[in-house]
């Protein structure tokens, strides 16, 4: 591979771990805190309507997972192609 | 001791810390100065990016604003943190590799046009000082609720402390006061907090309590109990919140996309030494970050259920302390205005007796848990580390966005280092100056622009940024013209609905039934559809800026944050 496709390559990868990353973001933030909020508050967990979680709890708990996630997938591919020095 | 010495020894102690920090991190050069040398470790960064973006809105009101938003609440802290995923993913590690020192510098570089760096001032500018004189503003009110001093003094005060270090030590010395900043307000927004989940609930986790049940040992969950109360008193259901979806979805949207394009955010991912320790960084930031913005919420609800049982229908002659030491500063109102002796406080504005203020909920809260002094005095200080963190974060970008930006890039390239440092010095002192000055006479609209600077943000840097980096076939023609459009656009609804020119308008006319606050994110989609437009009409940009794109989109060889 010449440098500049290895550089393609890992720009691709990239970019498909940003799409999945991203539609999960969306997915627990826009979907289950706003859009489905009023099916999902049907389901309830002790004291909290599920939805209303989502929304002021664990769309932020996710945020933080899917930071992390992606640090550790991008070290990774880092690696693979050789620019983690 | 009483709360009011407890509040001057632990004020004085946070002070003197704050400034022995400065005085061991001056700042010797530009590269210090800008990006405090771009050696800052992932975990000072990360605890930096957390002080430097709670400000006195975080701290002080937003639990409050929340108590009384109930689920719409959701759109400020999912808001506010969400733009982190943006911008670990899509910004930070690419600006970091691209090693310059401020976002102008990007813009102006990336679309090879000092007409575009300068639109890029210009939008810094707007942001940065509306952000700041909010700040000074907050520095004041905490100054003047529990010092008992003027708040003029207490801006004054404030303005002093924060000029020394940011002037003394630039991006240097505030990293590391930010760092410290953090650890007093996170301790002072979790005790109270885990005190009061603890005498609701009995359960210590306030992010858990929230979800339990009540500790009178009724078995009945407290947002239960909360959603009756708020009923029959005429309030919506608090789980459910009164905003239209359309306007839930567009504030989040904007408030995500406008954190992501704070110049004083994206900024601090240039301090850290490479690419990998910027998305490190980010996720250290939202993590402490998340800390407070989970517990935000769960004190909100303990607020509400507490002040509604304590005040609801009941004798005014039997409030307790707290009741008359927050009526004596105007903050909480009582008309007896059916002359029965009790206190309604109800949904419907008319038999209404009661008005509170929303910083109340924070600031009082530990008030009327009947917390220990030491706690209330924390609270003080706590606000303080936020509102200083934030403002000295702020008066950097503006700055390094006179000396650096527009003397050094555009009108005195010649000038030295040491030059370049006073300047930088000389335009922080007066920031710091102007900002007080609003902080003292705040014009009416502070508050209301506060929140639409990230607005401004979102419709003007974002699309700049996320184009640059991700479409290499991106022009200047394309991104001034979808900059100069966005920030427009915004600017006009703004003053459309908020301060009633161009004929004003009722919420009943919004545009697709979007408040003001959300419309960043119809002005953020008008910036991307101009821009994308344009640039399909005129030529691509030079090989040369091809390269810079394709150069920072891998991670090898981040190198130093270099000033030319």
């Amino acid at each position: 591979m010449t440098s500049q496709q290895k550089a393609k390559a890992y720009w691709k990868e990239n970019l498909k771990y940003l799409s999945i990353l991203l539609v999960i973001w969306f997915l627990v933030s826009y979907g289950a805190g706003i859009l489905f909020k009023d099916l999902l508050n049907t389901i309830r967990i002790g004291g909290f309507e599920l939805g209303f979680w989502f929304a002021q709890q664990g769309a932020l708990y996710v945020f933080i997972i899917l930071i992390f996630v992606y640090i550790r997938l991008m070290n990774k591919l880092d690696k693979k192609y050789g620019y983690d020095k | 001791m009483s709360v009011q010495i407890w509040t001057y020894v632990l004020v004085a102690i946070s002070f003197a810390i704050y400034i022995g920090i400065a005085i061991w991190s001056r700042a010797g050069s530009t590269k210090e100065f800008y990006v405090a040398g771009g050696g800052v470790s992932p975990l000072a960064n990360g605890l930096a990016t957390a002080a430097d973006w709670m400000s006195a809105a975080s701290f002080i009101s937003m639990a409050g604003i929340i108590s009384f938003m109930g689920y719409d609440g959701a759109v400020y802290l999912m808001g506010w943190t969400g733009g982190y995923v943006l911008l670990a993913l899509l910004l930070a590690p690419y600006l970091r590799k691209f090693g310059k020192f401020t976002v102008p510098d990007f813009i102006g570089d990336r679309y090879y046009s000092s007409t575009a760096r300068t639109v890029a001032v210009f939008c810094a500018l707007l942001v940065s000082f509306t952000y700041v004189a909010g700040q000074m503003r907050g520095v004041g009110v905490v100054f003047s609720r529990f010092l008992e001093v003027d708040i003029n003094t207490g801006v004054i005060i404030g303005m002093i402390i924060v000029l020394f270090y940011a002037v003394l030590g630039g991006m240097k010395g505030i990293t590391y006061t930010q760092v410290a900043q953090y650890c007093v307000l996170i301790f002072a927004f979790m005790v109270p907090a885990i005190f009061i989940s603890i005498q609701m609930t009995g359960n210590p986790v306030p992010q858990l309590g929230m979800g339990d049940t009540l500790a009178d040992g009724s078995g009945t969950y407290l947002l239960d109990k909360l959603n009756g109360l708020s009923e029959e008193l005429g309030f919506a259901r608090y789980t459910d919140g009164t905003k239209s979806m359309i306007d839930v979805f567009a504030i989040t949207l904007a408030l995500m996309v406008g954190t992501a394009g704070l110049p004083h955010v994206i900024v601090r991912f240039f301090t850290v030494p490479g690419v990998k320790d910027a998305r490190k960084s980010a996720g250290l930031a939202l993590l402490f970050i998340g800390i407070l913005y989970t517990t935000a919420p769960a004190v909100s609800a303990f607020a509400r259920t507490n002040l509604i049982e304590t005040v609801s229908d009941k004798p005014y002659a039997e409030m307790p302390e707290w009741f008359t030491n927050w009526e004596a500063t105007g903050l909480l109102q009582f008309t007896d205005k059916n002359n029965d002796g009790r206190i309604q406080y109800l949904a419907d504005k008319e038999a209404n007796e009661l008005k509170i203020d929303n910083d109340i909920m924070v600031l009082a809260n530990p008030e009327i848990a009947r917390l220990p002094n030491w706690v209330i005095a924390l609270v003080a200080a706590g606000g303080l580390a936020a509102a200083l963190s934030t403002a000295a974060g702020l008066l950097l970008v503006i700055s390094t966005s006179v000396s650096h930006d527009l003397i050094k890039k555009q009108w005195k390239p010649d000038i030295s280092d040491k030059t370049e440092l006073w300047i930088a010095r000389g335009s922080a002192a007066v920031a710091v100056v102007i900002a007080g000055y609003f902080g003292i006479n705040p014009p009416g609209f502070v508050a209301a622009v506060v929140a639409l600077a990230f607005g401004l943000a979102a419709a003007s840097f974002f699309p700049a940024i996320i184009l640059g980096i991700f479409y290499k076939r991106m022009n200047k023609e394309g991104a001034i013209s979808g900059m100069v459009v966005g920030i427009l656009c915004m600017l006009f609804y703004m003053m459309k609905f908020k301060f009633g020119m161009f004929g004003g308008g009722e919420p009943a006319d919004w545009w697709f039934g979007i408040s003001p606050e959300g419309f960043g994110m119809v002005a953020m989609i008008a910036n991307f559809i101009v821009a994308l437009t344009v640039n399909s009409f005129t030529p691509p940009p030079p090989p040369e800026v091809q390269k810079i794109v394709e150069n920072i989109r891998i991670p090898a060889d981040a190198g130093e944050a270099v000033s030319h």
